[in-house]
């Protein structure tokens, strides 16, 4: 009851500065507004160009890298002879290349098995990278064929974002199928259904059928890219099931992957390369963005506090005789700051309402906005991120700063000492 | 509580004024008004009489000395214990009428009331009614309050104070700012509530036509009390 006489005294006070009110509560709209299509928009450009790294990418990737032994035979023959005291020996050869080695994880298949059990892995996907020749006519254009588990390469790694033509299920059932880099497949002027005559490195030649393109939007990537099966890339390398060149894993805690990619690089013995370290500058793009948003939004806000800390200083000032009277009659200083504050507050929940409502709106215009990607084949326009997040910031925000605009002449009406109003007059 | 009981009492009441220079304006005044007395206040300009009434209100809390209302101590109550003691207790009057504006007639009347929280809405308006009607303005009730001729503002300003039914009215120069039809007026419709609702009625004032139809004629002079 005393409240709501409080909130009626608020409303009719506002009813009289209508106008400036109503401005005072369209600088409220237009910040939250900015506020929500601004933040909508560039987490939705975020997400889509982290996504582009992120959903690629897996968390950790366990590989064995070719190369020379650490440390090379001779040079232990000399440690030893100069430990004996024999004094300086030279010797001329050096350089021993790498030799017997190949590119495949050791124990592979142990090692998935050993991932599959962790509690900290959302899941893996194998892969065996493949060096191949694609027979073109009479010349031979070059290509890499990575043997994927399709369905979890599409869970995982989001395969099927980047097809442009065929799907998972049809690379998966297909026997010795193959889908093609665009740009490789426009090169080769095949079309789906077509066969292409693969040959390895070692010579070994084999048909596959394509079925389906694969688009990434990095020319260099898909001119020379292809997927296919794990087996049927085994089989064109003429290499047992546990070849396995690396192994692909997606943790549930991204935060995770640089430590974990330390320990599995110690306990397995292979070498592993985790998210960050291959990817470090991306988070700083998303992150800059971020503040810019937030400054924006901030800087739009306080400008509004401004209008409405203005408007309330005049209307008390206009208004110090009815605060004497009502002072006077036996309403107390906390009930004229509740007042004022009220006032500040319907400002500031009408204008924040409109405000989400209009934002919302210049969500939906932007998400309307022709955008042509590239790299995303099925994005045609801005992307949005439309998460209830950005309007609950908004209007706790406005919340707070038309609290804030409003206390302090709140605070300045509750001191009116009515004496001095009623007297001077 | 009867008539003869003391509703306003000063005990040696004093007040400085330090701006620009220390002075003091009132010099241990003492002072009863009992129920249902109909008692004035004059003096000549700057005697205190203003100052004395604005401490006897509770609305000014910086003087030495003790006031008791109703029988209760009032000096050093907080304010807001302050507040609820003139909402309930105490009508004002002032020469100029402090309606508010955005407000119909009968809202300005019934602000105290909903404020109080004795009544709801409905019985208070059928109240403020009354009142208007005993002042001959009810047809004003449903207009704004800046739509109204200034004697029709004090009047309604006076069925403001009577709202709560307060134990006292106290008027600063309710007619300093009518003309002498309006102020016969006032001055009637104080005597009526004098006599009826055997209210006590403090009036400060300047005319003296005013002050010889209260009961009691306080005079002051120079912080003083010369003549109860």
């Amino acid at each position: 009851m005393a409240f709501r006489l409080l909130l009626g005294i608020s409303s009719t006070l506002l009813r009289a500065r209508l106008r400036q009110s109503i401005v005072a509560a369209v600088g409220v709209t237009f910040s939250i507004a900015m506020y929500i299509a601004l933040s909508g928009f560039m987490n939705g450009l975020n997400s889509l160009l982290d996504g582009l790294i992120l959903n690629r990418t897996p968390h950790i990737r366990l590989y064995n890298e070719i190369r020379p032994a650490d440390q090379q035979p001779l040079e232990r023959a000399f440690e030893l002879h100069s430990a004996a005291g024999n004094g300086t020996v030279h010797h001329f050869i050096n350089r021993v290349k790498p030799k017997g080695e190949e590119a495949r994880v050791r124990n592979a298949l142990g090692i998935m098995d050993a991932l599959r059990k962790d509690p900290r892995v959302l899941g893996i996907a194998p892969k065996v990278a493949a060096q191949v020749m694609f027979n073109v006519g009479t010349i031979e254009v070059n290509g890499a064929v990575n043997g994927i588990d399709p369905k979890e390469e599409d869970r995982l790694l989001h395969f099927s974002d980047y097809l442009v033509k065929g799907t998972v299920a049809q690379l998966a059932s297909t026997n010795n199928g193959i889908v093609l880099g665009k740009g490789l497949a426009d090169k080769m002027q095949v079309g789906i259904g077509d066969v292409v005559q693969v040959t390895s490195i070692q010579g070994d030649r084999t048909m596959l059928k394509v079925v389906g393109f694969y688009q990434s939007g990095m020319a260099d990537f898909d001119n020379v890219q292809c997927f296919a099966t794990v087996s049927t890339v085994q089989n064109l390398l003429v290499k047992p099931r546990n070849y396995i060149t690396d192994i692909q894993v997606r943790l549930h805690d991204l935060a995770q992957a640089p430590a974990m990619a330390r320990e599995y690089a110690a306990r397995f013995g292979v070498d592993a390369i985790d998210i960050q370290t291959a990817n470090a500058q991306f988070e700083t793009g998303s992150a800059v963005r971020n503040i810019i948003s937030y400054v924006v939004s901030i800087v739009l806000l306080v400008v509004a506090g401004f209008g409405i800390y203005n408007i309330l200083n005049m209307l008390i000032y206009e208004k110090l005789d009815s605060i004497a009277i009502l002072k006077a009659t036996g309403f107390s200083g906390g009930d004229v700051r509740t007042i004022f504050i009220n006032l500040s507050l319907i400002i500031g929940i009408c204008g924040g309402l409109v405000g989400l409502l209009l934002g919302w709106l210049l969500q939906l215009a932007i998400d309307r906005i022709p955008f042509k990607f590239d790299a995303l084949p099925t994005v045609t326009t801005y992307p949005v991120d439309y998460d209830p997040l950005y309007p609950t910031i908004g209007i706790l925000f406005a919340l707070a700063t038309t609290f804030i605009a409003g206390w302090f002449p709140a605070r300045k009406a509750s001191q009116v000492d009515p004496v001095e109003i009623i007297r001077g007059k | 509580m009867s008539n003869g009981d003391p509703v306003i009492e000063t005990r040696k009441v004093s007040k400085y004024f330090h701006d620009p220079v220390t002075a003091q304006v009132l010099k241990e005044v003492d002072l009863v008004v009992k129920r249902g007395e109909y008692a004035s206040i004059v003096g000549k300009s700057g005697c205190g009489k203003s100052t004395l009434m604005y401490i006897l209100s509770t609305m000014d809390t910086d003087y030495e000395g003790e006031l008791y209302l109703d029988g209760e101590r009032v000096t050093g109550l907080s304010h807001d214990r302050l507040s609820r003691i003139r909402n309930e207790k105490i009508g004002f009057v002032f020469q100029f009428h402090y309606l508010i504006s955005e407000f119909s007639v009968l809202d300005n009347i019934i602000l105290p009331g909903l404020k109080l929280g004795r009544f709801e809405r409905p019985e208070l308006e059928e109240r403020a009614m009354g009142h208007l009607r005993t002042m001959g303005i009810e047809h004003q009730a449903r207009n704004m309050a800046n739509q109204i001729s200034g004697g029709e503002k004090q009047r309604v300003a006076i069925a403001r104070a009577l709202i709560n039914d307060p134990l006292i009215l106290m008027c600063d120069e309710p007619t300093g700012n009518l003309d002498s039809r309006n102020s016969a007026i006032v001055e009637e419709i104080f005597k009526r509530i004098a006599a009826e609702h055997h209210r006590s009625l403090l009036v400060v004032t300047h005319d003296d036509e005013l002050a010889a139809r209260t009961d009691r004629i306080i005079t002051m002079d120079d912080g003083r009390i010369v003549a109860l």
